[in-house]
């Protein structure tokens, strides 16, 4: 079943960050500020471990974009399905996408019965 | 009614220069590789300045003057650190308007809010910390008759501190005071949402800093941040934001076996006990104000009460009063005094919240008011406003789970004490929590049953100096606001002197 999908707009912003960066990842935040939005980082940059969820892989082409939670988190997420998002402006934190002047932001509908 | 002119405007207070460049070792630097970026207010969405690009070779400048400066900051005296202190608070005393006008401008929070609270209680901080700082004590313990123990406390050196963009006065000046009355050397970065408010404060205070004390590096998280708080050259890494770039700044320090603290938000519960309505007073509608205090700065605070829990014996009259308190907040124009809800400080942000309110909707959750953006009209329709909103729903839909960072508070209610603690806790944080009820053994064992690092008692919302601010649970590390944060500045140094002529007697 798939939790995670992407816009064509994302897609496209993706594309650009791995010609500069390489591969990339995803850690959805928590918090304040600007919290409660996906992180956008080279891979490997930010480790997971066993507190956190792999929600999926993202394709962009060929590549293949995992999407990481952490696992208290995902608890009170896990009836949800996110598509991640971009929307003009400039999140802080360390997310790749900032300095190109968009932000990731994740859009959420609740998943159907067939889907749980 | 009183409306300030923008800065720039003829009457203006304060007028924001066309471009900010790095604050480094007392004066002001062009970024390494000469690039800036725009810097839109939130009120109207137009650019008014640019500011620095920062990246890690102006982190590494800002490092080098920081490590010069560290020693002699260090070796001051505390009388004459107090002194700077006070004279920077005595600074912003007098130019507190323009400090409250620029940072309106810059962050679209409502001007009474940045003239009663943000700047004052900036300014008390300083206060606070030069007298703290004088107050210090290091330890004497005598192990024996000849052996004895001196505790000296010492600054850590350089450290580094990323700042949000919800109080961009306010929380720089959280973390600068107890580092400077440490004795500590600062490299500090600026949320790129609201760069600039904070460069008007530091050349009101230049001159009263020795160079190199503070320096203040612009830029993006990825390409200023992320450089500065994985540094070998800092001691220390203070950060308020959320919990991935928390997690990640918890990394970078590992790698470097350095201490952090961490400050990253909340979903915190707002509980109103039934006695809360046992009379139509003026408690009552304090109580009813404290409600409304998730729209105190638009809800982008970390501790923004944006749950409520209420009594389920007076569940519907409390939230019928409690909507019609809310519908009677006036958004308008932040630098008109009468303005209670300003903007939202960026456009990523409003987007945000729209999901939210997108999301809440889904689960079933019940708009009781609001619920949409605003378009405030004329100039401000440009800029990124949305009406209070109310939502009635349960503690498990994601509206009650997740920090919006904006005017939503969700609602729900609870049959008794166990229930009202089990809602409340029912988070993944800890870091704010209210209490209402005149009962005062309830308040009392509601605000120790709540875990939480700060619960407000029949208040909400004050943040005075004096008063430890910080989280539970995966809200953070450490605590703001107090002298314990002195703690967090300093290392523990003991000396173990032997007065005894005598061998120990091993060889």
């Amino acid at each position: 079943m798939a939790r995670v999908a992407l816009t064509r707009e994302a897609a496209e912003v993706l594309r650009r960050l791995r010609a500069s960066h390489g591969d990339l990842m995803f850690h959805q935040s928590g918090g304040c500020c600007d919290g409660s939005a996906p992180m956008c980082y080279p891979a490997g940059e930010f480790r997971t471990g066993s507190s956190d969820v792999h929600l999926g892989d993202l394709s962009v082409d060929e590549f293949a974009v995992p999407v990481w939670m952490s696992a208290a988190q995902f608890e009170y997420w896990s009836h949800t399905h996110l598509t991640i998002d971009v929307v003009p402006g400039r999140g802080s934190g360390f997310s790749l996408e900032a300095p190109l002047g968009v932000r990731f932001l994740v859009r959420s509908r609740l998943l159907k019965d067939e889907e749980l | 009614m009183t409306k300030y002119a923008a800065p720039g405007q003829s009457g203006s207070v304060v007028t924001y220069r066309d471009r900010y460049d790095h604050f480094i070792g007392g004066e002001y630097v062009p970024p390494a590789k000469g690039e800036y970026f725009a810097n839109p207010t939130p009120v109207t969405g137009e650019e008014f300045t640019e500011i620095a690009r920062g990246t890690a070779d102006d982190v590494e400048r800002a490092l080098d003057a920081a490590h010069g400066a560290a020693r002699g900051w260090g070796k001051t005296s505390v009388a004459d650190r107090a002194n700077v202190l006070n004279k920077i608070a005595d600074r912003m005393e007098a130019n507190l308007e323009a400090l409250a006008v620029a940072e309106t401008w810059e962050n679209g929070k409502p001007i009474r809010e940045t003239l009663a609270a943000d700047l004052p209680l900036a300014v008390d901080h300083f206060r606070y910390f030069a007298g703290v700082i004088r107050a210090q004590e290091g330890g004497i313990s005598q192990i024996d008759e000849d052996l004895i123990a001196y505790h000296f406390q010492e600054p850590l050196g350089v450290v580094g501190q990323i700042i949000p963009w919800n109080f961009p006065i306010l929380m720089a000046v959280w973390k600068l005071a107890p580092a400077l009355a440490a004795g500590n050397a600062v490299v500090l970065k600026p949320a790129e949402q609201t760069p600039a408010s904070i460069h008007v404060l530091m050349e009101l205070i230049a001159d009263l800093l020795p160079p190199g004390v503070v320096n203040v590096v612009n830029g993006f998280g990825v390409e200023a941040g992320k450089p500065l708080a994985s540094s070998r050259r800092v001691a220390k890494v203070a950060f308020t934001g959320e919990t991935t770039t928390g997690r990640l700044i918890m990394q970078y320090a590992s790698e470097n076996i350095i201490p952090v603290t961490l400050e990253l938000g909340g979903k915190s519960p707002n509980v109103f006990f039934s006695d809360v309505a046992a009379e139509r007073d003026a408690f009552y509608d304090k109580a009813l104000e404290g409600f409304t205090m998730f729209a105190l700065n638009q809800g982008e605070v970390c501790t923004c009460p944006s749950r409520a829990l209420i009594q389920s014996s007076i569940y519907d009259q409390f939230l019928g009063d409690a909507v019609e308190r809310t519908r009677a907040v006036k958004q308008g124009h932040p630098l008109d005094t009468d303005t209670m809800i300003g903007a939202q400080a960026s456009n990523d942000q409003l987007e945000k919240i729209l999901s939210y309110i997108d999301i809440g909707k889904q689960e079933g959750a019940r708009v009781l008011t609001g619920g949409e953006r605003a378009d405030l009209g004329g100039e401000l329709s440009g800029g990124y406003y949305v009406t209070p909103t109310v939502f009635e729903g349960d503690n498990k839909m994601r509206i009650f789970q997740e920090e919006i960072f904006g005017p939503v508070v969700a609602v729900t209610q609870f049959s008794d004490y166990d229930d009202a603690m089990k809602t409340a806790n029912d988070t993944l944080y800890g870091l704010g929590a209210g209490v209402w009820s005149r009962d005062g053994s309830v308040a009392y064992r509601a605000g120790r049953d709540i875990q939480a690092g700060r619960v407000w008692v029949n208040n909400y919302h004050a943040y005075p100096a004096h008063a430890a601010f910080g989280g539970y649970k995966q809200s953070g590390i450490g605590r703001e606001n107090h002298r314990v944060m002195l703690d967090h500045y300093q290392q523990t140094k003991n000396l173990l002197v032997s007065y005894s002529p005598n061998a120990q007697g091993f060889f």
